[in-house]
């Protein structure tokens, strides 16, 4: 491997990374706070890749400047947070908190089989490729080796600033308090006047736009196209199960991990190079059954 | 408080001898309704052919259902077994039938093991989302490594030889239609016989309390990795007869697609009733074959809601439904 192709595996797997980790960041989210694997996770990401082509594909054809494509992709994430991830929670989620496990799956996996088919009835079974926003940054070379900007630092400074911002915001703010509160003890945290599904309806219209955000900033690297949605959960969930669910830290630890792991699969041996995060996920649950930085829970007897 | 676990109780309180109305008069009376399928109505032969090997692998959702486990990843024992017969078809040309559906079995249920060894460590979501992954694996290998698997195309799977005959298309079907009949029944009955013997048991306590079979010094994960053989060699007979069946073999068989239709099946024709996943089966490839001509684009979008509709107002599918109306019958005789 020549240091041009370790280089190019490595941003390869650097941008690659910090968008994954800024779904999982959601999945994880919404595991930690509402102890609920959210299925549909996935199709929220792809929802939000269509909906960042359809609103910038539209600003271009009104003439605006192609730097706008950066807001538009923060107004998709936000509308899929709300406009999906909201009545979601509101409508269904809240009517199984207290059912088994085995049902909460099944219901997020119906709202997945919902939602791609709704995906493929608004946008059709075409591929999308919409680029302005990769173009609009420009390249930057360095050690001889010429990258976008958009994807070497513009990916991996969002997913920096949501890890630190996710941080404070969670252990600084009043409302990031009530989560971890609601979080540690719903009960207790009901019985001094926290209003828990305020919290829950909150978190996941939170966790619902980071998905959205992860395929509107996903949308300038990849063609969109059906089942990209089915992918990206089984791979977030790779990520936050290999880190140990609800971790947020390590969330971001292991989708570099698997990022790199992926991207230098692709340069050495390309057809194994989905297999790659699975193979790693494999490895570390072989060894560490709860996560890399999981705390294996009390057993209640 | 909010999160305990109410105990199933339509499982428990089931009379244990003597024929039920719902539990054995009415399957059988079934089956033997579906045996003059051929005679009757040949045009429906192929499809509740497809319909029946399909209901076979919900089967083994819905064995796993009973231990409170979902699988999304089953349709990989389907995938296994329906490649095991048509790489034994490519390496043996004329192999029989019987041979075919060895091959596939043994192939699921040594896949069962590598894979089983590993989630049974898992419940609830780890386990669910764990087969979802290695389903996703076996699927990117069939389509990625072209030479092996025939990448998206598939392999195609010759008719086999039926007890050293090479019989005509219509008659192999014929056979085909009433061997599925038989294995229908077959391991129908002994899958329900296996729940209800003290191993059956046993797998099933992992729903209500995995804690009090450990101090009765029982392993639940061997429990577990039992049960997950099974429903791994029931999915594989399924797989492997609808490989044969249809004649090609093709990477969607492992797609997470047909793992969530068997899940939904299973769901719809009752969580965790052997008889409900080949009721629902028929119900279902009914459905969509009538159905999908009007709604193929949105065929997903209705399974998904009313999968909805079955979790949240009908939680014991089309079979409790069915149990429902025959006890209220035997008890106004």
């Amino acid at each position: 491997m020549t240091p041009t192709l370790f280089l190019l595996a490595l941003f390869d797997g650097i941008a690659y990374a910090a968008l994954v980790f800024i779904v999982a960041l959601g999945l994880t989210l919404i595991f930690g706070v509402m102890r609920i694997l959210n299925i549909a996770h996935g199709s929220l990401y792809a929802i939000g890749a269509y909906a960042t082509v359809s609103l910038s594909g539209w600003a271009l054809a009104m003439g605006l400047a192609p730097i706008l494509a950066f807001p538009l992709m923060l107004v998709s994430a936000v509308l899929v947070g709300l406009l999906l991830g909201g009545p979601i929670e509101w409508l269904l989620l809240r009517r199984i908190y207290d059912k088994p496990e085995v049902l909460q799956l099944l219901v997020t996996f119906a709202v997945f089989m919902i939602l791609e088919d709704v995906q493929r009835l608004v946008w059709g079974t075409r591929p999308y490729f919409e680029a302005t926003a990769l173009q609009a940054l420009g390249n930057v070379t360095v050690l001889g080796v010429t990258y976008t900007v958009y994807q070497l630092i513009l990916l991996p400074a969002v997913a920096a600033a949501l890890l630190l911002g996710m941080r404070f915001f969670l252990r600084h703010t009043i409302i990031g308090k009530l989560i971890l509160a609601t979080t540690e003890d719903r009960e207790a945290a009901q019985s001094i006047g926290i209003d828990a599904d305020k919290v829950f309806l909150f978190t996941f219209i939170v966790g619902a736009a980071l998905a959205g955000l992860g395929g509107a900033l996903a949308s300038p690297t990849t063609s969109i196209l059906p089942g990209m949605g089915a992918d990206m959960i089984v791979l977030s969930f790779a990520v936050v199960a290999t880190a140990g669910l609800g971790q947020i830290e390590g969330a971001a630890l292991c989708a570099l991990m698997i990022g790199l792991g992926r991207s230098f699969a692709v340069y050495v041996w390309p057809e194994a190079a989905t297999l790659v995060p699975y193979a790693i996920m494999v490895a570390v649950l072989s060894v560490r059954p709860q996560g890399l930085f999981g705390s294996s829970s009390a057993r209640k007897i | 408080m909010t999160h305990a676990t109410e105990p199933d109780k339509s499982r428990q309180g089931r009379p244990a001898g003597g024929p039920s109305m719902a539990g054995t008069v009415l399957p059988l009376a079934g089956l033997a309704l579906l045996a003059l399928v051929p005679l009757g109505a040949p045009g429906m032969q192929l499809l509740v052919n497809l319909a029946l090997a399909k209901g076979l692998a919900v089967a083994g959702v819905s064995v796993l259902l009973r231990a409170g486990q979902v699988s999304f990843g089953h349709a990989l024992y389907f995938a296994v077994a329906a490649y095991a017969g048509a790489f034994l078809m490519t390496a043996l040309p004329g192999a029989d039938l019987a041979l075919v559906l060895l091959a596939g079995l043994l192939g699921a249920v040594v896949a069962g093991v590598c894979v089983g060894l590993f989630v049974v460590r898992y419940r609830g979501i780890f386990f669910g989302m764990l087969n979802l992954a290695f389903s996703m694996i076996f699927w990117s290998f069939l389509e990625k490594f072209y030479h092996i698997t025939g990448g998206a195309d598939g392999i195609r799977l010759p008719r086999p030889a039926v007890l050293g005959m090479d019989l005509d298309r219509a008659s192999f079907e014929l056979v085909l239609f009433y061997l599925t009949l038989t294995l229908v029944l077959g391991l129908g009955w002994a899958t329900i016989r296996w729940l209800a013997s003290p191993a059956g048991q046993i797998f099933q306590t992992l729903k209500t309390n995995e804690t009090r079979l450990e101090y009765l010094g029982v392993s639940p994960r061997r429990a577990l990795l039992w049960g997950y053989l099974v429903s791994a060699a029931l999915c594989g007979i399924g797989g492997a007869l609808m490989g044969v069946t249809q004649g090609v073999v093709t990477p969607e068989y492992a797609w997470w697609i047909r793992s969530g239709e068997m899940v939904f099946i299973a769901v719809l024709g009752g969580a965790g009733s052997v008889r409900g996943a080949f009721v629902g089966a028929l119900i279902y490839e009914l459905v969509r074959t009538y159905a999908s001509a009007y709604a193929g684009d949105v065929w997903q979008m209705l399974l998904g809601g009313f999968l909805l509709v079955i979790i949240l107002f009908a939680p014991r599918g089309v079979i409790g439904m069915i149990e429902t109306l025959a006890h209220r019958g035997e008890a106004r005789k």
